[in-house]
C-alpha cells in the first residue's frame, strides 16, 4: 500500500509520460483540465496507467469526478 | 468447443476497456478465437488495454485514412497469424466526426471538409479496410462493421448519422462484390452503449434516457456484452447465408413506435 506522498510521486510520473508535463508541475492543487491542460483521452490513459500501477479500479463516472491531482491521489489511497 | 474455435480475427476500434471492440475481442477469445488488434493514435494506451484481454493480443497501428498504412497492413498483420497467414473475420469499429458535425445546429452548419472527414473515416474506411485485407480473406470469412441504425433522423447525431447511412450502403455494395469470393459483409446495429465514442456525442443522454423504456427487451446502456455477443455470432459460421444485412442488437427498439 502506497501512502499519499508515494501516490502523488507515482501519479506525477504517469502524467509526465502521458502528457509530457514536468513532474514538478504536478501538485495536489492542480486541476487536470484547467491547469495542466490534459484532454479527455489523455485522462483515460493516465487512469489506465494508474490502475495498473496502484491496483485500483477507476470507473469512467468516477474519473469525471477527479478534477484535481489531489482528488486522484485521495481516490487511489482510499481504493487501493 | 467455442463458437469461434480456431478462428483468426482482426479487431479494430479498441481504445479503452469500455470499447465495444474490446468486449467483442474478449468474448471472441473466450470462444476460442485468436485476435489481433489495430490501434489508432494512442498506441501506448491501446497496447496497455490489449494486455487486459484474457489473452494479451498483439496491436498493429492503423489509421484507416492513411493509404500507406492500408497498403502495408497485410505484411504487418501476417507475422501475428502463424505459418499460413489468413483471417477468418474482421471487425470494423471505427467512426469519427469533427465537433462541427455533431450536436444541436450541426447539420445545417457543418462545412464540407468536416463532413468529408466524417464520411471518409466512418464509412469509406469500411471499404478501404476490407480491400486492404482481401489477400488474407477467403471462402467463409466474415467482415462485420459497427452501426447505429440510421434509417431515420436522430437528435444530435447529424452528420455521423449521414455517415452511418453511407456505411449501411457501403455494406450492401461490399456484400455484392465480395460475395462471389464467399466473403460475408454485415453490420451490427447496436443500441446506445456508454463508451468513449458515445461520450463524445453531445446529446447522447437523449438516447440513453429513451432506449430502455421503448425497447421491448429493455436496454442497459452500461452493458456492452449483448452487442459484443452479437458481433461474435455474425463473425461465426452460424449465419452462413447472411450478407449485406444490418443485424439489430438494440433490444428491439427499431421494431416499435412510441
Amino acid at each position: 500500500m502506497a501512502d499519499s506522498t508515494e501516490i502523488l510521486a507515482g501519479l506525477a510520473e504517469i502524467v509526465e509520460e502521458v502528457a509530457g508535463i514536468d513532474t514538478a508541475e504536478v501538485s495536489a492543487d492542480k486541476s487536470f483540465v484547467d491547469d495542466l491542460d490534459i484532454d479527455s483521452l489523455s485522462m483515460v490513459e493516465i487512469a489506465v496507467q494508474a490502475e495498473d500501477k496502484f491496483g485500483v479500479k477507476i470507473p469512467d463516472d468516477q474519473l469525471a469526478e477527479l478534477k484535481t491531482v489531489g482528488d486522484a491521489v485521495s481516490y487511489i489511497e482510499k481504493n487501493q | 468447443m467455442g463458437l469461434l474455435e480456431g478462428k483468426k480475427l482482426l479487431v479494430t476500434g479498441v481504445i479503452t476497456d469500455a470499447s465495444l471492440a474490446f468486449h467483442a475481442a474478449k468474448i471472441a477469445q473466450e470462444q476460442g478465437a485468436e485476435v489481433v488488434l489495430t490501434g489508432f493514435g494512442r498506441m501506448r494506451l491501446v497496447e496497455r488495454i490489449a494486455q487486459r484481454l484474457p489473452k494479451p493480443a498483439p496491436v498493429v497501428e492503423l489509421d484507416v485514412s492513411d493509404q500507406e498504412q492500408l497498403d502495408s497492413l497485410v505484411e504487418r498483420v501476417s507475422p501475428h497469424l502463424g505459418d499460413s497467414p489468413r483471417l477468418d473475420g474482421v471487425l470494423h469499429s471505427i467512426g469519427f466526426a469533427p465537433a462541427s458535425c455533431l450536436g444541436e445546429g450541426a447539420f445545417l452548419n457543418a462545412p464540407w471538409e468536416d463532413v468529408a472527414t466524417t464520411i471518409q473515416v466512418s464509412a469509406y474506411s469500411f471499404k478501404s479496410l476490407s480491400v486492404a485485407l482481401l489477400p488474407l480473406l477467403g471462402e467463409g470469412a466474415s467482415i462485420v462493421g459497427m452501426d447505429f441504425d440510421n434509417r431515420q433522423a436522430w437528435p444530435a447525431y447529424d452528420w455521423m448519422g449521414v455517415a452511418k447511412s453511407t456505411l449501411e450502403s457501403v455494406t450492401r455494395y461490399l456484400a455484392r462484390d465480395l460475395g462471389p469470393k464467399g466473403i460475408r459483409v454485415n453490420l451490427v446495429a447496436a443500441g446506445p452503449v456508454k463508451t468513449m465514442a458515445a461520450k463524445s456525442i453531445p446529446g447522447f443522454s437523449a438516447f440513453e434516457d429513451n432506449w430502455d423504456g421503448r425497447a421491448p427487451l429493455g436496454w442497459d446502456v452500461t452493458d456492452p456484452v449483448p452487442v459484443a455477443k452479437t458481433v461474435c455470432a455474425v463473425l461465426s459460421d452460424w449465419l452462413p447465408t447472411t450478407t449485406g444485412s444490418m443485424v439489430m442488437a438494440d433490444g428491439g427498439f427499431h421494431a416499435v413506435g412510441v
